[in-house]
Formats: structure tokens, sequence, C-alpha cells
């Protein structure tokens, strides 16, 4: 009984850790890699806790145009991703809830999030969060598509219809003729990341200039718990996203907290990897940003017709 | 007295109708031929049906007591006497109707009709009959007389109708009477119109409605 | 029966104490179809609920057939939206459509007939009583878009109308002649098999679909919807959106169930009509700035999604895959329910920022949410269920189709369905996108004209109903199994043996999880309050906008100009028209842009099309001469022609 029972206890913790304590340091290992590609110092890793922390302490200010729909923003992001979460496996450890479908519910609730934080966003009734809002709406109206034939080919390659299953078989991928789609479907979905998390060269979290700001320009309104909220929920959607992309490339261990670290080992990798593209690619003209996601939809559709011959 | 007798004084009725001028002359002709149409399906031996027997009744009541109420109404409101130049001569009219009755005999021989007990001269009658009305109604300027063809042709086709007096039911009948009926009042309230709107009823006035 | 048949009496009558009762007139009338709805919904359950199927046959008419009308599982589902709209449309038209408006009476009264002609449609099952229902509901229609016939466009909007509607008619009488013809009968009932695959089998599919598909609003045959829809009163919009086209999807599931064998190209013709209609009216509703045309096109693309499910059902009928087959015509059945009610929603939400701003414009309107907060929360509620976002029931019916598409594509030889599976993504992105700018620039941000700022909240009776649907739709998207057997009896007539929809889709997962994102949503905004220090803050901050305070309200992002970049990237589907300003010299004059997308088969076919053809027949001119005599001459000549031709 203990034998069953101490596995499941330890995959809780991990998975508790890794959705509510370990998102912050991510964004704080990618500017650290920044930083040090640029050669500066940069700021301490841990900042984004402490910037959670100060934050959590600040009243916040509401502008008189906004009503509640101001809030529904960050609360209902960070709540949809919360439960994408629970879908989503981490490594080789099995997710909280499976269920034949789950990738349509993951991608809805995902949507959900965009939803909410661009009506946030129009709340405020300024011309800069429209214009956000705006290029929010129409570049992700391209990301879709990416993302749905990524699923569309896993789901033809493992037979199946839940997340699961489909970001598990590492021993399909082993297999050669596989891994060609296999590349093409990361490649595609790594578009998809860079671009629902507002990396270079979809946008520069770092800039607030009018003429690049995407998701920066959203948020600019939020103070105190709200932002902090849109914080830790921009931190979160990179490990929830991040899953994604690391899951079809880890090995099956032995051990199951041997899985936990490699997951986390490989969120790391790719929080360095990221850093480095940040720093070594610029930011691409507005009008730019839509070849580039429309790359990443024939990505994800040449892996699937991959697999049918 | 025998059915083809009366079928040949429908057809004496339409030359008739067709050569005169007067627009009381016409209507009286109407009229009788109206009765003559009532008198017919009698003649013929069909009133031993009862339903038949009612409808010939009540057409003899329509088209000889109240539809010549109806016009008497409206000839005293509009006060013609003569016809106005009518767009056909009456000259060439009358040949017109000679030269159809000609064509309806022919017709009828050739047409594919099952022979029966009917009298032989119902057909051309019948067809003679509609082509008169029409011939009124094409050729005449004064809203009555087109009245009166429109009557005549009604005949025309309740002579047809005679062919098949027996099956038909009563449904169809009655909507020819209702037709006429319905007809009838209609043209008496246009012809009241025409008249308000243009201070007479030549009907070549419509042609302004034209866009 | 009984049951149905007083509900039926009911809605015809709803509307004809109103005309004698000078005070309480309209009470009384939603009153009377409140009742009627409560018994046809109390019949509709009893059936769904997997009671006995009542049936009824009425006396000869004079036509020399006895008429039938059975209540089945199918006509019990539609029969649910039919009598929930129109009580909620009755009591909405309380207080929207008064006196100053004019007629309200003969709104009411046509209304109750409509309502009565759409419950008798459901149950027909004669081709007569079928056809007189289906006539009488387009009549009604006409008669509601007539309603404020001093406005031109309300005229044009209600002749496009009957012209369509009754082409479809015209092409139904012969589909139906033909199959009575197969039949043998006038009752409408199972047809033999092979027919689907005969050369008449197949004229009559494409009768059919032509008049049901001018019915539904599939496109190219369209051309109707937007105009309409704008023009007629909210209630009856939502009346119409919601109800009306879902009868053209009725004839669409009646002739499939009579249908054993239907051949594969069937299935495709309803994917591949489905993916445009869905695809298409959603790009066009991006660019539209009217708010009811909007809804509209809308209600284009869900009938497109309705079709894709439709299709994804026929093809597992004709290739023998129950699975498939059960999760295309359930998606498709619950799309047509969790359509009605969000779609009534929206546009009885839309019709009380009309009523209370008097234009339809979305660039006239904004920040409507502070002065009209219930209706604000009705219109996201109906926004958030259209774009089928989770928890609301929208979500829940396209995931059938999408489990649908994803098991077709996992097995097959050639995965087809992968577009079935990229244009329902698309058509997600892209509805939320259209959404987005809809509720954002009308209840977001500050109000753009007075009339937007002088606007009040809407009276009770007309939230109330929006709170139901809006009830409703949570409902069903929380607790999906609740609706699972009625669904699963509903599509158990469609084929043989459906496997049942809460084996295929987990359902009680799906409550489990919207359960939690309440959860954690309600714990976070308490978390975010527990933030308030004692310290007061100044109450009347302006957006800090970078730095930018104090922005007009003429500075916001218009409606236009959020879908400036999805409408110029598909410039080359939606042709729009773009007027430019003049802007000349070193002082220029004050000048204008517009910007409008046109209807693409109205507007930029039609239209020249007819002009062309005008041209074409004034030629024709010569034989009108106007002369009444001439006329009946042409129509002596004509008969004398067909004497002699027949004699020869």
């Amino acid at each position: 009984m203990s034998q069953a029972l101490l596995p499941t206890l330890l995959n809780l913790l991990l998975r508790a850790f890794v959705v509510l304590l370990l998102p912050p340091l991510i964004p704080g290992l990618i500017t650290k890699i920044k930083a040090w590609m640029a050669g500066r110092s940069g700021p301490p890793v841990l900042q984004l806790y402490y910037d959670l922390a100060k934050l959590a302490q600040k009243q916040a200010v509401f502008s008189r145009t906004t009503t509640w729909v101001f809030l529904a923003g960050p609360v209902g992001t960070v709540a949809a991703l919360l439960v994408a979460s629970l879908l989503i496996p981490l490594g080789h450890t099995a997710p909280l809830l499976a269920f034949e479908g789950d990738v349509i519910l993951f991608a809805y609730l995902l949507g959900l999030g965009r939803f909410l934080t661009v009506l946030s966003a129009l709340d405020t009734g300024s011309a800069f969060e429209g214009m956000g809002a705006a290029r929010e709406v129409s570049f992700s109206a391209l990301a879709e598509p990416a993302l749905f034939f990524g699923f569309a080919a896993l789901a033809r390659a493992t037979g199946s219809l839940s997340l699961t299953p489909m970001l598990q078989s590492h021993g399909m991928w082993t297999a050669g003729h596989l891994s060609g789609p296999l590349m093409l479907i990361l490649a595609g979905w790594g578009i998809v990341f860079l671009a629902e998390n507002s990396r270079i060269p979809v946008d520069d979290p770092n800039t607030h200039l009018e003429l690049t700001m995407i998701h920066e320009v959203m948020v600019l309104d939020h103070s105190g718990r709200p932002l902090a909220l849109i914080l830790y929920g921009a931190s979160l959607k990179l490990v929830v996203l991040g899953a994604l992309l690391v899951d079809p490339l880890l090995p099956v261990l032995s051990k199951g907290w041997l899985n936990g670290l490699a997951f986390l080992g490989g969120l790391g990798l790719l929080a360095v990897v990221v850093g480095v593209v940040e720093s070594t690619t610029a930011r691409f003209r507005m009008n730019k940003v839509p070849q580039f996601l429309v790359a990443g939809v024939l990505a994800s559709a040449f892996a699937f017709l991959l697999l049918l011959v | 007295m025998s059915p083809d007798f009366l079928i040949a004084l429908t057809m004496l009725t339409n030359f008739t109708l067709v050569a005169t001028s007067r627009v009381n002359k016409a209507i009286q002709l109407a009229v009788f031929q109206g009765i003559l149409m009532g008198l017919i399906p009698l003649a013929m031996g069909l009133g031993k049906h009862l339903h038949i027997l009612l409808l010939a009744l009540v057409a003899i009541a329509l088209k000889g007591g109240f539809i010549p109420y109806l016009f008497r109404r409206a000839l005293r409101q509009v006060k013609i006497r003569r016809e106005v130049d009518p767009y056909v001569g009456y000259t060439v009219s009358l040949l017109l109707c000679a030269a159809g009755t000609g064509l309806s005999l022919v017709l009828a021989h050739a047409l594919p009709l099952k022979a029966g007990t009917t009298p032989t001269f119902l057909v051309p009658a019948a067809l003679a009959t509609l082509f008169t009305g029409f011939l009124l109604l094409v050729s005449r300027r004064t809203a009555l007389t087109q009245v009166v063809g429109y009557l005549v042709l009604e005949n025309g086709i309740y002579l047809f109708g005679l062919l098949l007096v027996e099956e038909m039911p009563v449904l169809v009948e009655t909507g020819i009477l209702l037709d006429l009926f319905v007809g009838v009042f209609v043209m008496g309230i246009v012809i009241n119109h025409i008249h308000m709107a243009f201070d007479s009823t030549d009907t070549g006035f419509l042609a302004e409605l034209k866009d | 029966m009984r049951l149905y048949l007083l509900s039926l009496l009911l809605a015809a009558c709803s509307g004809i104490p109103g005309l004698f009762l000078r005070r309480r007139g309209a009470e009384v009338s939603a009153g009377l179809m409140t009742v009627s709805a409560l018994l046809g919904l109390g019949a509709a359950v009893g059936v769904l609920a997997g009671g006995p199927v009542p049936s009824l046959r009425l006396p000869a008419l004079a036509l020399g057939s006895p008429s039938l009308l059975v209540l089945d599982a199918v006509a019990a589902w539609f029969l649910i939206p039919v009598l929930l709209l129109a009580a909620c449309g009755a009591w909405y038209g309380v207080r929207y459509w008064e006196e100053a408006h004019g007629h309200p009476r003969w709104v009411r009264l046509v209304f109750g007939g409509l309502t009565a002609a759409l419950v008798l449609l459901v149950a027909a099952a004669h081709t007569w009583l079928f056809l007189l229902a289906w006539e009488a509901m387009a009549i009604g229609a006409f008669l509601l878009v007539l309603t404020e016939d001093r406005l031109a466009e309300a005229r044009r909007a209600a002749w496009i109308y009957l012209v369509s509607t009754h082409t479809g008619t015209l092409c139904l009488f012969g589909a139906f002649a033909l199959l009575a013809g197969v039949a043998g009968t006038w009752d409408l009932g199972a047809l033999p098999r092979g027919f689907a695959a005969s050369r008449l089998g197949t004229q009559t599919f494409l009768l059919f679909m032509v008049g049901f598909g001018l019915k539904a609003g599939v496109m190219p045959l369209h051309i109707w919807l937007p105009p309409a829809h704008a023009a007629a009163p909210s209630h009856v919009s939502s009346l119409m959106s919601g109800v009306l086209i879902k009868m053209g999807i009725l004839g669409m599931v009646r002739l499939i169930t009579w249908i054993p064998d239907p051949p594969l190209w069937w299935g495709a013709l309803f994917l591949g009509l489905g993916g445009v209609s869905g695809i298409l009216g959603v790009a066009f509703a991006l660019g539209q700035h009217d708010l009811k045309r909007l809804l509209a096109y809308h209600s284009i693309e869900n009938i497109g999604i309705i079709l894709l499910g439709l299709g994804l059902g026929l093809v597992g009928k004709s290739t023998g895959q129950p699975a498939l087959e059960a999760l295309g015509f359930a998606g498709a059945l619950l799309h047509v329910l969790n359509h009605s009610l969000f779609k009534g929603l929206l546009f009885l939400a839309g019709g009380a920022v009309v009523h209370a701003t008097g234009t339809r414009n979305l660039e006239q309107l904004g920040g409507l949410a502070k002065a009209m907060p219930w209706t604000s929360g009705a219109f996201l509620a109906g926004s958030w269920a259209i774009c089928g976002l989770p928890p609301l029931n929208g979500f829940v019916s396209e995931w059938f189709i999408y489990l649908g598409a994803f098991r077709a594509m996992a097995g097959a030889r050639w995965p087809w369905s992968v577009g079935v599976l990229a244009a329902l993504a698309l058509i997600g992105a892209l509805a939320l996108a259209c959404f987005a700018k809809a509720y954002g620039t009308v209840f977001l941000g500050t109000p753009r004209t007075a009339a937007a700022a002088a606007a009040h909240e809407a009276p009770r009776a007309m939230l109330l109903p929006m709170g139901v649907l809006a009830g409703a739709c949570g409902l069903i998207g929380v607790f999906p199994m609740a609706v699972a057997p009625a669904l699963d009896r509903a599509i158990a007539g469609l084929g043989e043996a459906l496997p049942a929809s809460s084996r295929l889709a987990h359902l009680p997962l799906v409550t489990v999880l919207a359960l939690t994102l309440a959860l954690l949503a309600l714990g976070l905004t308490r978390w975010v309050w527990a933030g308030r220090r004692s310290e007061p803050v100044p109450p009347e901050l302006p957006t800090w906008d970078c730095g930018y305070a104090e922005a007009l309200p003429r500075a916001q992002y218009t409606a236009s100009s959020f879908a400036e970049g999805l409408v110029t990237g598909a410039r080359w589907v939606l042709f729009p028209k773009v007027q430019g300003p003049q802007v000349q010299g070193p002082f220029p004059e004050p000048t204008r842009f517009e910007s409008h997308v046109p209807d693409p088969v109205l507007d930029r076919a039609l239209e020249p099309a007819f002009r062309l053809g005008a041209r074409g027949l004034v030629l024709l001119h010569f034989f009108q001469t106007g002369q009444l005599p001439v006329y009946l001459l042409y129509v002596l000549l004509t008969l004398l022609f067909l004497l002699i031709w027949m004699v020869v």
C-alpha cells in the first residue's frame, strides 16, 4: 500500500512544485542568460519572486474607465492556466487528469485566457491597449492552426486523442522515420511558443515602444496584486507551453523521481535556449510576424503530411 | 327546345354583340346570352340531377337579374350611350368573328375529344364564344363593353364546362359562378375609379400608368 | 399530445387578447406565450426522457389526404429552443417594442402566429402539413421583418427575404413531389434502400439541399440573412436566428432520418459547405460595423459548424463507423440547441443596446458596461459561449465535433478530417477576434458619442429573458451530462445502433474541470480583493496609458481598426471597399474615410448581374405598351397558338 502511495505523493508534490513554485524561476533564468550573453551580470535569478512578493503588498490602482472585466483578465488567465496544467504531463510522470479529447480543452483554456486578457485590455479605453489587443487577436488567429496541426500529427502517429499518450510516446520517436516529423512539429510549436509568450523575435518583453508591443501593452494599466497575477501567469504559461515542447524529447527513466528531474532539467535547458535565441535574433518588423507564424503553420502541416506517406 | 337550337342562338348573339355600337344593346344581349346559358343544360336533359338544376337556376338569377342590375348602376353613374371609336372597326370585327367561328369549327373537329352524347355544336360554340369575348375585350375602348366581353368569355368557358358537367365536382361549377360574380363586381369598382380619375371610361387613359 | 396541441393553440392565440386590451395587452400575450412554452416544454421533455411518442391523425383535408403530427425525439429536441426563445422574446418585447415604435399589437399577433407555425413544423409528418407550416413560418417572418416599413432598408430586407424563401419553397415543392412519387404516399417516412444512390435520389437531394440551405443560410445561399436580421426588431431577430434558420437544419436532419444508406459524396458536400460557411461567415463578420449584421454573419458561421457535424455523421453512416456517426450527429444537434440559446441571448442583449442608444453602429457606441451592467454581463456570457470557450455550452458541442474529426483522422488511410480540424480551429480563433471586437467596442472603454453616454439600463422585463438564456448556457456548459441522455434519444433516429455520447466523451470530467476553474477564479479574486489597504485611493483616476493620461474617447481603437489587421490580411477573400481621405495641399479640407465589407454574393455578384440583366431587358420595352387591350391580345394569341399546337 505504501509502495503505491509514495510515488503518487511524490508525483503530487512534484506537480505542485512545478506549477505553483517553479514558474517565476524560468523568466529569471532567461533574463540571466540574456544578460550573460550581453556581458552584464544582470538581476538575480530569483528576481521575479522578489517582484511578486513586493507587488503582493502594494495596493492596486484602478482607472475610472475600467469595470470588473479589468480584473477578469489576470484572474481568468491564471485560473485557466492552472486548470490546463492539470491536464499536461510533466515529463514521464502522469498528469492529474487524462481523458480522450483533453487536447481540445487544453487549447481552448489557453484561448480563454487570451480572450479575457484582450477584454481587460480594451476595458481601459486607451489607444495603446486597444492596439495590443488588435495585434494579439490577429496573430493568435495564425498561431491556433499551427498548434492544432501539431496535435493532429501527434494524434495520427500515436493513434490517441489524449495529451498524455501523445506527448509521452518516446519509444516511437527513436524510430528513424518519425524523427523528421517530430522535428517539424517541434519547430512549429517552437514558433507558437515564442509568439504566445511574447519573446523575441515576435515581441520584446522588455520594451515599451508603441511600435513593438503586443503583450506588454495589454497589461500597461495593471498594478499591485493583479499585476502580480499577470507576471505569475506569464511565467506559468512558459512552463505549461514549455512542457509541450520538452516532453516528446525526454527519455524514459527507471525511477519516477528521475523522470521528474529529467523534466526539470529539460525546462532549464529550454530556458537557456530561449535566452540564447532572444539574444542572438532581432525583433521582426510587425508585418513580418504573420509570415513567421505562417511558417510555423506550414511546419506543422508538413509534419502531418510526412506522417501520411 | 332542342339544345342545338339554343346553341345556334348563342352563336347568333355573338355576331350581334360584335356588331353593335350601343352600350345598352350590348348589355341586353349579354344578359340574353346568360339566360341561354342557364337554359342549355336543362334542354340537354341534365335537369334530372338536382345540383345541376339548382346551379342552372342560380345562374339564370345571377346572369339575368343581379348582373344587369350592377350594370345599370354603373351606367347611371357614367351616362354613356354610344361606344367611343373602337380599335378595330365594326365591319372588321364582324369579319373577324366569322373567321373565328370558322376556325373553331375546324379546331373542334380536330381536337382529340371523346365522342359522347353531347350536341355536336357544343364545342365549336364554346370556342366561338370564347373568341368573341376576347375580341370584345381587345378591340373596345369603353370599360363597360370590356366587362361585357368578359361576361361572354365566361359564357364560353361555361359551355366547355357542360361537357363534363356530370363528372365535374360541384366545386368547379360554383367556382365559375363565383369567378363571374367577383369579376363583374371588381369591374364595377374599376369602372367607377377610372371615371373618377379621368372623367371618362376610356381605358386608353390607363396607358398613362405605364412607367 | 394534448399538451402539445394546447401549447400550439396558446401560442397561436397569444397575440389576440393584445388586440383588444388597452393597457396590459403586452403582458397578457407574454403570459400566454409563457404558458404555451411551459406546456410544450413539458411535452418535449416527456418524449426526450424516454416516454411514448405521441402522434395524431387529423381528419381528411379538402385535398383528400389525412395529415399526421408526430412528436418524436428529433421534434422534441427542436421544440425546446422554439418555445424557450419564443417565451423569452415575448417577455422581452413587452418593454422593447412599445407604442412609440409602431404596430406593437400587430407584432405580437404575428409573433404568436410565427411561433405556432414553428411548433407545427417540428412535428409535421405529412408533406402538406409540413409545407403549410413552412409557408406560414416564412410569411410570418416576412411580415415581422417588414415591421418598420417606413424605412427603405426594412423594405429591401423583407423583399430579399421573401424572394429567397420562396425560391427555397419552390425547390421543396419539387423535392417533395419527387419523394411522394417514390414513396407512393404523402406521409413522410423512411425511404427504400438504393433510392439515395439513384439519379432520382440525387435530384431530390439537391433540390432539398437548395430549399433547406436557403432557409438555413448556408453560403452562398445566405444573402437574405444579414439584411433581414438587421432590419427586424431584436426579439424577432433572436427568434429568426435562433430557431427559424434551424428549421432548415431540421429539414436536413429529417432527410438523413429517411435515408438508410446515404452515398459518401453527401457527407463530403455537407463538410465542404460547412467549412465554407463557417470560415467565410466569421471572416465577413469581422468586417461589419453594424452590430446586428455582425451577429447575423456569426449565425452563418455556426450553421457551418452544424453542417460540419452533420457531414461527419453522414460520412460515418456511409462508411459504417457508428462512433463517428454518433459524435458528428450529437455535436450537430447539441450545437443547434446551444446556438439557439447563445445567439438568442446575443440578439436580445444587442437589442437592449439599440433600445438604449438608438444606434446599431459599433463605431458610435462604447463604455456601456458602466451604464448597463446586466446587459453587458449577458452579452459577455453570449460572447463567451459563441467563441466555444469553456466552461460554457459552445465548448461542449464543438468538442463533440472535434472528437469526431480526430477519430476519423486517427485510423483512416486518407485523413481528410484534418481539414475539419483546421477549419474549426481557424473558426474558433477568428470568432474570438470578432467577439473581442464586438464586446470591447460596445461595452468597454469610454462612450464615443453623446448617444452612448446617455444610455440607460434595460428594464427588468428585458433583462429577465437574457438571464434565463444565460443561465441555460451555463447549465449546459457545466453539466453536459444532464442533456446527454436526451441528446442520445434525439440522434437515435439518425442511424442504427449508435453508441451513447456519454461513452464516447467524458462529460463528467468536463464538469469537474469547469467547477475547478470557477473555484480557482473565486479564490484568486478573493486574494486580489484582500490586497486592498486601509488608505483611501483617489477614486477618479484616469487610465495611466503609459503616461498619456486624459486620452479622448476618440483616441480609442474603433471596431474597424481592431479588425483591420485580419480584414486586410484576408482582403483577397473579403474584398473590402475602402474610400480613402482626399488629403491635398498644405492646408487640406476636412475629409472623411469610409470602409465597408459588402456581402460577397448579394452586393458583389447578384446585384451587378441583375443590373446587367435589367439593361438587357430594356430592349423588351417595345412590348410594354401600357394599353390593356394589347395585353389581352397577347393572351388571346397565346391561347390560339396553344390550341393550334394541340391540333397539329
